[in-house]
């Protein structure tokens, strides 16, 4: 070993002789002493130290400064691990042959260094080379071997294994083979051909080739199954399947280990994925082995199909058969994968379907993503509902997602106050897709909402009633369609949910199992346009360029030219033609006796220098370490020695956490502490009333109460995360822009997570709500977009009345009482003897009033009011009520309906004094 | 200089000062607002929940005597009878306690970014017990000819005015001259410097009938001596200073002298009549305030 060292310049070695000098001069010095403030010194002012010889750099730090110092001597004069091998001997042409198949691929740079070498030993010896690759047999020349070495790189294997033989030169040469591997249906032939002109030696090594054999699907779980070349010791391999995730990008989805057994070629594990994942996977690869081989692309065959499932607004504690997906779940269930969410968190999901139960409105950007998604061949089904019909949608013009436009109310039919006996269901006809179920006769339609007569409502109509109104609408957008579904999804309006029409109606308009494999037989005839193939490393490459395939050869043929391992298409479907079509066994090169192998590489030079030198760095840096923490100082250098010691290493992440702070700053500022939120209206006198409001509502939550906000925040709606804050004040004027589409999109999500929005229009002094005042008209403009429950003015026994004072007027710097806030439940009741109705329910998403609230609540820093409220005392009353309605709201966001809660009645009641 | 310039000189020079008094008087708030929030804690603490329209502690009713004027009388209870009755209350003989505090340059070493200086909590103790103690009715002032004892609200604000005032002096002394006789005291600093004058101000104290609270304030560094290797310490002044090579090795020396000086305190302190406590800037300010109200209000009850 140590014979095999060398080193550049020995010279240098000669510095070592200096080192013990060295030890003396670092011993005579001692540490520096540190300066330090501590006002204990008092205490310690004649005290003796024990030991008077001054604290010497001890051993043990010489040694290692020592042994940094040698490092670098050696470092720098370069020594070198050096083997150096020759080749053996010969004369006349060289023939370099490679296989040049995909199972090469994994070790090609191997293969490429080999021949180089091969191709640099001949150049030395005088004799002209050539270098063949069977898959793309070229006319052989025998060039100078130079000319040779500058064409390998550029040489690439081929994604299938070579199957003709080449038409081989005339005269005698000598042949090198680097086989892949695996047998070659000729090889024997070409053997015998060769061997007929000179000497035949073969170079095979690496590792044994690797493949991965078409997925297969089995019990709902994937088998996944890997085959190997020659079966060796016992070997674990990871299978990674790759698709993209929601935001686009390529990475791994899953992955698993399988496990060759010792003597075992063959491997198989069972993957058990959920739908979703499924459904995303473009492709399953053994990780580390690049190769055409160990690749197995998926297709249409591995999908199943999901739904995803979206009510209007939960009742959080509703009946769970009036729940308006309860239906729909039950009848689901068992043959689809279900997905429920805020729509925009499922549609990056891509469902099948989309079911949208009793949703009325929509904000812009979700009708522009549902009509983009849609367009690609979504199936969007829509259920009517109170909400629907109470709606404007599709009122006036079409709405583009709804197939007809509605009349407004709907109708009832068979109830206790209207005429005539619930409606049936008419017979489907022919041209409907639904033609052949058969109708019940214990369907019954009491309510539904009604069409309105429009040119093509007869074409869309695809079931209707018995007096001829349309049930069940349809319209065509893009690739995918809107069905409309005129009644409920749960049996409020109809009886139609109950009954087994609705599972076979959902499965004629939606449900569908995953597609078979199509058979030899059913493709003859097609032809298939490659989307993207594989090369022999087996990654993707556009195909745009390539000829259709036939049908019956995608599945069978032998890979070529002409047919390349990629995902093929024919109108909808997609298949995938792999490099493995079947889990056969694969076959290993085996070579007759008289053939001399031998493997391939070899040990190369190897400088040590760098070694060495980090060796002298690393023992710095321990030094450095060392001489901080004898001299005390180790605690205040910590930072910036973690800083240092981080910085080479992770220079991506340092730049990354350069990058970010600004949003993780302000989420952290967001919810260290519970902070009150203002949305910025862009008018600066207002944003800073807003501020100063809430700042001085958040002071006398601070005084008074257990919440102990941090200042306020001002707020974009487009860019700011809203989820973060509990309670929003937004204060209406005329002048401030229509957030986006998306920013409507976040605040809807944010009202349906139990957040609560303030709206002040602030001008109670001259209009009530509902008036025609502009501060009003723009209100209603921001808010229709948003999902709002129904209203109605604040009652007098409201939650917000006595969370934590008990209140009855809500004044700000006005004193109107038209305070709206989320209308009760028709069915709460007042039970005999409290003086509350039971209302168990959430937070009320908004409230809407103009009483200026902020601008009484405002507050400079020194506590003192900003705006004069009222008149004299009276005014100061007032402003106090202010303040304690602010209270009572930001109590309600924060403990929801705990003082509705009856347990509290007595203690209240004793308050009240009754 | 023509009188324009000589005019503009001064109003610029006025300007600042302003500008500093601002500054200055803009620290005050905080403090007070901590400390009234502190304040308000212990009340809750101490009192539970307060019915509304409840005002000051009602203690007895008592016969009319010479010289009670007639809007003393309380007409409710004197309308049952034929003999009219005072409405007395508790706490009608105000106590006036005197404030130290400890504004040297000592106090304002903090060995950690994350916590306070000592004299930053010292004052906030300070001003909440007197927060308190006006609340209840007593008069609060400062040792001393500075700031005599005084009731209400305003008195707060002096205070805290004379908190914000730092003192060069590297370790205070504690002011002893004109004592009230009887009143009761607080003394708040880190007593590490020399005590000989506290100890001359407890002994003229007890003489007066003075008697009070001993809050010694300290940093955990002061506590633990976490130090090691060549070292030059140095008082905050910079007037004293202390090398030694092996800091590690007087941790215990001079932990003991700690302990020894924290005796010598407690000593006095029992002495005199006094009460001692410790208290690290690390922990909580409201566990040192419920102790300093328990015992301060203890020793005037």
């Amino acid at each position: 070993m140590l014979a095999s060292i060398g080193f550049a310049v020995p010279g240098l070695l000669w510095a070592l002789v200096a080192l013990p000098a060295l030890w003396l001069i670092l011993r005579a010095v001692p540490p520096a002493p540190i300066r330090r403030r501590f006002p204990g010194v008092a205490l310690l002012l004649g005290l003796k130290d024990d030991d008077h010889v001054s604290d010497r750099t001890p051993w043990w730090l010489l040694v290692l400064r020592i042994l940094a110092v040698a490092a670098v001597i050696l470092g720098l004069a370069g020594p070198v691990l050096n083997p150096d091998r020759t080749q053996a001997q010969g004369s006349g042409p060289v023939l370099i042959l490679l296989d040049g198949g995909w199972a090469g691929a994994q070790d090609w740079a191997a293969r490429l260094d080999t021949a180089d070498r091969l191709l640099a030993q001949a150049g030395r010896d005088g004799r002209p080379a050539a270098v063949l690759r069977l898959t793309a047999p070229e006319p052989v020349e025998f060039l100078s071997a130079d000319i040779w070495r500058a064409r390998l790189p550029g040489l690439a294997p081929n994604p299938w294994t070579a199957a003709v033989l080449p038409t081989l030169p005339d005269g005698d040469f000598d042949t090198l083979w680097l086989a892949d591997g695996l047998a070659l249906p000729m090889q024997d032939d070409l053997l015998a051909a060769l061997e007929s002109r000179g000497r035949v030696q073969v170079y095979q090594g690496g590792r044994a080739p690797l493949a991965l054999a078409p997925v297969v699907v089995e019990d709902g779980a994937l088998r996944l199954t890997a085959l190997r070349a020659t079966a060796g010791d016992a070997r674990t391999i990871g299978v990674s399947a790759m698709g993209l995730d929601p935001a686009g990008v390529q990475r791994a989805l899953a992955r698993i280990d399988l496990q060759f057994a010792a003597g075992d070629a063959q491997a198989t594990v069972l993957l058990s994925l959920p739908a979703e994942l499924r459904a995303r996977v473009t492709r399953f690869e053994i990780e580390g082995i690049r190769s055409a081989g160990a690749v197995t692309l998926s297709d249409d065959s591995l999908r199943r199909r999901e739904v995803a499932l979206i009510a209007g607004r939960d009742d959080r504690e509703g009946l769970e058969l009036l729940s308006p997906l309860h239906y729909l779940r039950s009848a689901l269930e068992p043959s689809v994968d279900l997905i429920e969410g805020a729509l925009l968190d499922v549609l990056p999901a891509n469902p099948d379907v989309i079911v949208l139960a009793d949703v009325a409105t929509l904000s812009g950007a979700e009708q522009e993503a549902l009509l983009g998604w849609a367009d690609k061949g979504g199936l969007l089904l829509r259920f009517a509902g109170p909400r629907l019909a109470a709606s404007d949608v599709s009122r006036a013009e079409e709405d583009p997602l709804m197939p007809v436009r509605l009349r407004a109310g709907g109708r009832t039919v068979g109830g206790a106050m209207s005429w005539g006996a619930p409606k049936s269901v008419a017979p489907f006809t022919e041209t409907s897709p639904l033609f052949g179920l058969a109708v019940p006769d214990d369907v019954a339609v009491t309510a539904q909402v009604m069409a309105q007569p429009d040119p093509t409502l007869a074409e869309r109509v695809i079931a209707q009633l018995t007096d001829g109104t349309p049930l069940i609408t349809r319209k065509r957008i893009g690739d995918g369609q809107v069905v409309l579904v005129h009644v409920t999804a749960n049996a409020e309006w109809s009886t139609l949910p109950l009954s087994g029409l609705f599972v076979q109606l959902l499965e004629r308009l939606a449900v569908s199992s995953a597609t078979q494999r199509p058979a030899a037989e059913e493709l003859t005839g097609t032809t298939w346009a490659p989307v993207e193939v594989l090369d022999a490393f087996g990654r993707v490459t556009a195909a745009d360029t390539l000829p259709g395939v036939a049908g019956e050869a995608l599945l069978t043929a032998a890979l070529g030219p002409d047919l390349r391992p990629g995902l093929y298409r024919d109108d909808a479907r997609v298949m995938a033609r792999n490099v493995l079509v079947t889990s056969d066994p694969l076959a290993p090169a085996i070579w007759p006796a008289r053939v001399p192998v031998v493997g391939m590489g070899g040990a190369s030079e190897m400088p040590l220098a760098g070694w060495l030198l980090a060796l002298a760095l690393a023992a710095l840096a321990v030094d450095v370490a060392a001489t901080l923490a004898l001299s005390g100082r180790l605690r205040l250098a910590r930072a910036g020695i973690l800083v240092l010691a981080l910085l080479p290493a992770l220079p991506g992440d340092a730049l990354a956490q350069a990058t970010a702070p600004a949003d993780d700053k302000f989420t952290l500022l967001a919810t260290a502490e519970t902070v009150l939120a203002y949305v910025m209206t862009g008018d600066r006198p207002l944003d800073e009333t807003s501020q100063l409001g809430l700042q001085g509502l958040s002071d006398v939550l601070f005084f008074r109460t257990s919440i102990e906000p941090a200042p306020p925040i001002g707020i974009n709606l487009e860019t700011d995360d809203l989820g973060l804050f509990p309670f929003i004040y937004w204060p209406v004027t005329e002048q401030q822009p229509t957030p986006s589409g998306e920013a409507y999109a976040k605040l809807n999500r944010y009202l349906r997570a139990g957040g609560m929005i303030l709206f002040d229009t602030r001008d109670a002094d001259v209009a009530r709500f509902g008036g025609a005042s502009p501060n009003g008209r723009k209100l209603r403009a921001l808010a229709a977009p948003l999902d709002i429950p129904a209203l109605e003015p604040l009652p007098d026994d409201h939650i917000l009345t006595r969370t934590f004072y008990l209140l009855q007027d809500f004044p700000g710097r006005h004193i109107s009482r038209d305070v709206w806030v989320e209308a009760a439940p028709a069915d709460a009741e007042k039970i005999e003897g409290m003086p509350f109705r039971n209302l168990n329910d959430g937070v009320t998403p908004v409230i809407i009033g103009g009483n200026d609230w902020a601008a009484a609540w405002a507050a400079d820093d020194r506590g003192n009011p900003v705006f004069p409220v009222g008149r004299g005392q009276t005014g100061e009353r007032q402003r106090e009520l202010a303040y304690r309605f602010g209270v009572n709201i930001v109590m309600h966001v924060l403990t929801g309906n705990y003082k509705s809660d009856q347990v509290h009645v007595p203690a209240l009641l004793e308050r009240l004094g009754q | 200089m023509t009188d324009a310039a000589l005019l503009h000189a001064m109003s610029d020079g006025s300007a600042r000062l302003r500008a500093r008094a601002e500054g200055e008087a803009a620290r005050l708030p905080p403090l007070l607002a901590r400390a009234d929030q502190l304040a308000g804690t212990v009340l809750l603490g101490e009192h539970g929940r307060r019915r509304a329209g409840m005002g000051d502690d009602f203690w007895q009713y008592r016969p009319v005597q010479q010289g009670d004027s007639a809007a003393m009388i309380d007409w409710r209870r004197s309308a049952r009878g034929d003999a009219q009755f005072v409405r007395e209350r508790e706490w009608q003989i105000a106590q006036s306690v005197m404030l130290w505090v400890d504004q040297a340059a000592s106090m304002r070493f903090s060995s950690d970014p994350k916590i306070e200086p000592k004299a930053d909590r010292a004052r906030l103790l300070a001003l909440a017990a007197a927060v308190l103690l006006v609340r209840g009715g007593e008069r609060v002032g400062l040792t001393g000819t500075g700031l005599p004892p005084q009731r209400g609200r305003a008195q707060i604000l002096r205070l805290a005015e004379m908190f914000s005032r730092d003192d060069a002096a590297d370790y205070g002394v504690p002011e002893h001259r004109a004592m009230i006789p009887h009143a009761r005291a607080l003394f708040v600093s880190d007593f590490i410097g020399d005590i000989t004058e506290l100890k001359l101000a407890l002994t003229k104290a007890a003489d007066r009938g003075v008697r009070g609270v001993i809050l010694q304030v300290l940093d955990p560094s002061e506590e633990a001596f976490p130090f090691a290797g060549r070292t030059i310490f140095e008082s905050i002044g910079g007037t004293l200073a202390h090398e030694t090579l092996k800091a590690g090795d007087l941790r215990s020396r001079y932990l003991d002298r700690l302990a020894a000086r924290k005796d010598e305190l407690a000593t006095i302190a029992r002495v005199t009549g006094w009460r001692f406590h410790t208290h690290h800037t690390g922990d909580s300010a409201q566990v040192a305030l419920l102790w300093l109200w328990g015992a301060i209000s203890g020793g005037t009850a």
